[in-house]
């Protein structure tokens, strides 16, 4: 009788005692390490790209970065119009990529029929799994003919007026660069634009709904006002796709490092310098410059991501009113 | 703006001859005429051949177990129903004598006539309060910003928030509490002064200090609008409706004055329910 009341609180107390932490060890463990070596393959990345820029870096320092002069053969080395290529080749591509991705996730979320919405979404994976190099082709022998021959000529004798818009048309140019790049990041901004718009909940599009709103309405005032600062991030991760896009660009843009407001002339990105030119990198300082451009580009990238998060966190939250 | 104005003049002369009428101890007018509506969500069929006169400048509330039918029944009367795709209704549904349903009609003016409140609150996050009010006008076109005040402060009054929040107006609406969120969205849905209001289980989700100051807001809000409301609770039913309707998989069993469903019905299964026996 003692016996057994005496033991009842011991198996009492042994049941609040969780059954092994052992697991739990492990899995947080397992986890943080994993974490920490994404944090890790970055920072060892750009301290490589550090290390094997030294040389480049010691011989030209700040004027590396707003000099245009690029001479293999005369060892000088200046990054400014691919730093200004890489920006504007991207500014093209959202210019023209976020306004098409924002609508048609729109019009797959709120406005397609049923039948209809998972055949375009496939279509538009589909899209983003074409080789970066087959687009390229495809750019080279159908785009740009097409550009040279119809588009441009449209667009300087309507937009001429402007000095984007001017100058000889080539064909392979800063502008049919963007329109690839535009392509290739179409699809990431649209299916995480669709994501994200899935993501609002119902009741707010009925709230709107129950006001009167028309279908127009509700898209404006509970959909996309709700959704704002996740497509800021759909766009903010296709520019990131943009900065760094090299094969498909490298084929149209023309590669020719020059600084000019003319959209029809040809220019040249980071990426795309580095690709075509490390094969020939013979000397040192050559070798030493073109990893100094992939540590501009890994700068590039970085500070846009940053600045964008900043954006997000000063504008768009305090306006809004946090969204839950 | 000015079709607003209009539209608000003829309301209150509605108002005034019906409350002659309930004065004078008549029956009631009637707000709705449900005659024989049936509804389907594809194959299924979830409301059958329903037919109830729902009378004006009342509260009259439908209660029934979960999966009943009443909250689509809610849907159909604003046309809120007609968001699910696959939905299709037949039978008809009448507010004061016009079909709306009726080919020439947009489902859009009819929301605008009969305001809904939902089971959740929600709010426009992105909106301040004040802007949250006043969003069904600014979709209305009104663009008067001394107008659109003086209708946020009505609104706001009449949903009992005002006193709450008059030094908050730019605040976000999902900044207040659960329950001033959902006096937000009622105030959001009398600012366009609709002619009925509809309430989806308005207190589910609310604590009893709150969901007692949105009864006491319904009891005030009979004066001057039909409200209908469904609830899971009976006790609410009783408290602040005057009519019953009593919804059981998907057909209605019984509609009546609220104190004979509670006290006297005449249908065992209104008894049952009544009395806690299922559901």
């Amino acid at each position: 009788m003692i016996t057994a009341t005496a033991s009842i609180p011991e198996s009492a107390q042994e049941r609040m005692v969780a059954p092994s932490r052992f697991g739990d060890v492990i899995f947080r463990w397992l986890t943080l390490v994993m974490a920490f070596s994404v944090l890790v393959l970055v920072i060892l990345v750009g301290w490589q790209l550090w290390r094997n820029s030294s040389l480049a870096i010691h011989k030209f320092g700040f004027h590396f970065l707003n000099t245009s002069k690029w001479d293999p053969v005369a060892e000088e080395f200046g990054a400014l119009p691919f730093i200004y290529g890489t920006l504007i080749s991207s500014l093209i591509a959202l210019v023209i990529a976020v306004p098409l991705s924002i609508a048609t996730a729109v019009f797959l979320t709120e406005l397609a029929p049923m039948w209809i919405r998972q055949p375009l979404v496939s279509l538009i994976e589909m899209l983003a799994a074409i080789p970066s190099v087959i687009l390229g082709l495809w750019g080279v022998f159908v785009m740009v003919p097409f550009l040279r021959l119809a588009v441009f000529p449209w667009l300087k004798k309507t937009l001429g007026f402007l000095p984007l818009f001017t100058g000889p048309i080539y064909g392979v140019s800063m502008l049919a660069g963007g329109i690839i790049v535009a392509i290739m990041i179409l699809p990431i901004i649209t299916s995480v634009s669709r994501e994200i718009l899935r993501s609002v909940p119902d009741l707010q599009r009925e709230a709107a709904y129950g006001l009167g709103a028309t279908r127009w309405e509700v898209t404006r005032i509970a959909v996309l006002s709700y959704a704002k600062n996740g497509l800021f991030g759909a766009v903010v991760l296709g520019l990131g796709r943009a900065l760094g896009e090299t094969m498909a660009v490298t084929m149209v843009i023309g590669n020719t490092p020059q600084i000019v407001a003319s959209l029809f002339a040809p220019g040249y990105t980071l990426a795309s310098v580095i690709a075509n030119e490390f094969t020939e990198a013979t000397t040192d300082v050559y070798l030493s410059a073109l990893f100094e451009v992939g540590l501009v580009l890994f700068g590039v990238t970085i500070a846009v991501n940053l600045i964008a998060q900043l954006l997000v966190k000063t504008f768009v939250n305090t306006s809004a009113g946090a969204v839950q | 703006m000015k079709n607003v104005m209009e539209h608000e003049s003829t309301i209150s002369a509605d108002t005034a001859a019906l409350h002659a009428m309930t004065d004078a101890e008549q029956s009631p007018a009637i707000a709705f005429e449900v005659n024989d509506l049936s509804v389907w969500y594809g194959q299924k069929q979830t409301i059958f051949n329903t037919t109830i006169d729902i009378p004006a400048q009342s509260v009259t509330a439908i209660i029934g177990p979960s999966g009943c039918g009443k909250s689509t029944f809610l849907r159909c009367l604003n046309r809120m129903h007609e968001l699910v795709p696959t939905a299709r209704h037949e039978g008809s549904i009448r507010l004061f004598g016009e079909d709306l349903y009726a080919p020439k009609i947009d489902p859009c003016v009819v929301r605008r006539r009969i305001g809904m409140v939902f089971q959740k609150s929600n709010p426009f996050p992105t909106m301040s309060i004040a802007e949250n009010v006043i969003v069904g006008l600014r979709l209305n076109g009104v663009r008067d910003r001394a107008y659109l005040d003086e209708r946020m402060e009505k609104a706001l009054r009449m949903a009992a928030l005002w006193d709450e929040v008059k030094n908050d107006l730019n605040r976000p609406g999902i900044s207040l509490s659960g329950g001033q969120q959902q006096r937000l969205c009622i105030a959001r849905a009398v600012a366009v002064e609709p002619e009925i209001i509809l309430m989806d289980e308005p207190c589910s989700a609310l604590d009893p200090i709150a969901t007692a100051k949105v009864e006491e807001l319904i009891y005030e809000l009979k004066k001057q609008y039909t409200i209908v409301i469904v609830t899971h609770n009976m006790q609410q039913a009783g408290r602040c409706s005057d009519y019953t309707a009593f919804f059981y998989l998907g057909r209605l069993i019984e509609f009546a004055k609220t104190e004979k469903i509670f006290t006297n019905p005449s249908q065992k299964q209104t008894e049952d329910y009544i009395t806690g026996r299922f559901g």
